[in-house]
């Protein structure tokens, strides 16, 4: 430890110690008392720590925390129990929705979401995805896709673009193969039973927002008992594409989201929603 | 004496779930079983609020239930063997995350798509795994409509006292026969929440999540070394079975289930011609008696083991015997029930002729 560091630790911890610079007249922010106080174990750049943090501002905003149930899929995000201080379950893969249908029939009064990846979600777990959201289940679903299984370190994903290579298409998607990228968000939009369906992603602040309002708006429609809530995060993986996080991003703004094109997909017409204290 | 009534196995089994205050059950339709979901359709959420929904596969009932299991309330599926195979991967999910549900297996007989007649070809995925990984369901072999009554209440009531997945293992004969039967009262569903479930976390206490998940191999070790510890107190305080005319047998005939009864009636016969025969029972397949068993072989000539399989308890019979006496097999599968004569037929082969 150099003596540069030593000064500025002694630095910060007077700055803690003066108490009577954070005031209730002057506080404007507070640490997201959902999320817990803990590194993740996600790569540097990576989209769902953003994620995670989006959801757990919205359920303390509406302050949730103590009905809010979260079931976290097989993939990266395993461990989102870790991170998340609500109650959840870790469902086998591509599972979650069965699972959270599970939970959500026998307690209808509480909120519940599933957190799933596209391999969970459209791939092993296509189905579990479409019977849910044609149930119409009063759920929201939040799904990461990043076009390649992460966790296992790099493997083709239902969504992977054509052309893009991953340890399992080491020479590129080849369509004529595996077939084109399943446009599963498009596919569920379909179905009488979603209620709101929309494709966002966490790559600058103005989208980060965007994806914000929409776990919100799917949060207040469950508390509308209106049905099925999607919403699609298009992120990087800068481990796996094998890019710095800066490049991962511009990587998916020129070639993910022209095939992935962020937006609504399914909007209930003219509905109001409650307000919230904050947040909006 | 309360009323009997008459009823096909399938909608007793149904029936006393909703008595027992069942709070959900998630189902798919499958041959010779279809009749629990479509009873529980008819009136279930009127009567008790039970949930009752048809899931669009095996794989995602159990993941229903996995999910349900989690919040503390009592909720069940049903199958019958090619689905329970299906569940198989959400089975071991939910023994290793130590959920109470329960689960209703009437066999049909395999491998393959097999047959819709009954079988006991499913004893080793029901006691010997059946998932991956080591774990254990608790096994409950009803032998009568009755008892697939009585086992629902004894199964959820199993299931909560050890936090362990319990299986109803039956048949396609027991679900499809009318019997008379004495149905319970009803029971309130309850209103507690356990304090593992998973319903929403008040500032009082630290989060609840459910996982099967331990990626540390010291941790996932000690996991199993409690699941261990947990299925040595089930094998010492869950132990079922029954004797029938076992004092003064020479001869006696071990079966589970519906090939008990009919092993009665064979006994029955042998005892005409003077052959002392009798009949011993598991009704739980896992815990296994293999105690009693192994006492009762000090006492008698031989076994003779019946089962509508290819030879899957005999070998449970085999391990608590241990060599001590013979311990012969007699099975038919592909649906086919063994009638009593040719189990006394396979019994005088077997052990006639030389010194009973």
């Amino acid at each position: 430890m150099n003596e540069k560091t030593m000064t500025e630790e002694q630095h910060f911890s007077e700055v803690i110690a003066e108490e009577s610079i954070c005031t209730n007249d002057n506080l404007v922010f507070e640490r997201t008392e959902t999320l817990i106080d803990t590194p993740m174990h996600y790569c540097p750049g990576c989209g769902h720590g953003v994620a995670h943090r989006l959801i757990a501002e919205v359920i303390d905003e509406l302050g949730i925390q103590d009905k809010t149930i979260g079931v976290a899929p097989v993939g990266c995000s395993v461990f989102m129990y870790n991170y998340m201080n609500i109650d959840m379950t870790e469902a086998p893969h591509g599972r979650a929705s069965a699972c959270a249908t599970g939970i959500k029939r026998v307690m209808p009064d509480k909120y519940v979401f599933s957190y799933q990846g596209d391999g969970d979600l459209a791939a092993i777990g296509t189905g579990e995805t479409i019977h849910t959201c044609n149930r119409g289940e009063n759920i929201l679903i939040v799904f990461i896709n990043n076009g390649i299984y992460g966790m296992t370190g790099g493997q083709m994903a239902p969504t992977t673009l054509p052309g893009m290579k991953s340890t399992t298409t080491p020479h590129g998607r080849d369509v004529s193969i595996m077939g084109n990228p399943l446009k599963i968000t498009e596919l569920i939009a379909q179905l009488p039973g979603v209620y709101y369906c929309t494709r966002t992603a966490v790559n600058t602040p103005v989208n980060v927002r965007k994806a914000k309002k929409a776990i919100m708006n799917g949060f207040k429609y469950q508390e509308l008992k209106k049905g099925l809530s999607f919403v699609e995060i298009v992120t990087n993986c800068p481990s796996n594409w094998k890019m710095t996080p800066v490049d991962s991003n511009k990587w998916m703004e020129e070639n993910m989201l022209p095939y992935y094109p962020l937006g609504d997909l399914k909007v209930p017409k003219a509905e109001s929603l409650p307000a919230t204290d904050k947040g909006e | 004496m309360k009323e009997l009534k008459l009823m096909k196995g399938n909608e007793a089994l149904a029936e006393a779930a909703i008595l027992a205050g069942c709070d959900g059950y998630f189902g798919y339709p499958i041959t010779p079983q279809s009749e629990i979901l479509e009873y529980l359709t008819q009136d279930a959420l009127e009567r008790t609020g039970m949930v009752v929904l048809q899931a669009e596969s095996e794989i995602a009932s159990i993941n229903m239930i996995y999910g349900a299991a989690g919040t503390g309330k009592k909720v069940m599926t049903s199958s019958s063997s090619p689905g329970i195979s299906l569940m198989q991967e959400g089975i071991s999910y939910i023994a290793c995350a130590e959920l109470p549900c329960l689960l209703v297996n009437v066999v049909r007989g395999g491998p393959g798509l097999g047959t819709i007649q009954p079988s006991q070809g499913d004893y080793f995925q029901t006691v010997k795994g059946g998932g991956h990984g080591d774990y254990k369901l608790i096994a409950l072999a009803p032998s009568t409509v009755q008892e697939m009554v009585d086992h629902v209440k004894l199964g959820f009531d199993l299931a909560f006292k050890w936090r362990n997945p319990v299986m109803i293992l039956t048949d396609g004969a027991l679900g499809q026969m009318m019997e008379k039967v004495q149905l319970p009262d009803q029971m309130p569903r309850s209103t507690e929440d356990p304090d593992w479930a998973t319903v929403g976390k008040p500032k009082t206490r630290e989060r609840n999540f459910i996982t099967s998940l331990h990626i540390q191999p010291d941790q996932m070790q000690e996991v199993n070394l409690h699941l261990q510890r947990k299925y040595r107190a089930i094998e010492k305080e869950e132990i079922r079975f029954e004797k029938f005319e076992c004092d003064d047998a020479e001869v006696v005939l071990v079966a589970f289930g519906l090939v008990a009864r009919i092993c009665q009636k064979a006994a029955q016969l042998a005892r005409q011609k003077g052959i002392k025969v009798g009949v011993f029972r598991p009704i739980t397949v896992y815990p296994y008696p293999y105690d009693e068993l192994s006492k009762l072989a000090g006492q008698v000539k031989g076994f003779l083991t019946v089962e509508m399989n290819a030879g899957q308890m005999v070998e449970d019979v085999r391990l608590a015997v241990n060599g001590k006496i013979p311990v012969e097999f007699l099975g038919r599968m592909g649906g086919i029930v063994p009638t009593p004569e040719e189990i006394l037929h396979k019994l005088e082969e077997k052990f006639v002729g030389e010194t009973v």
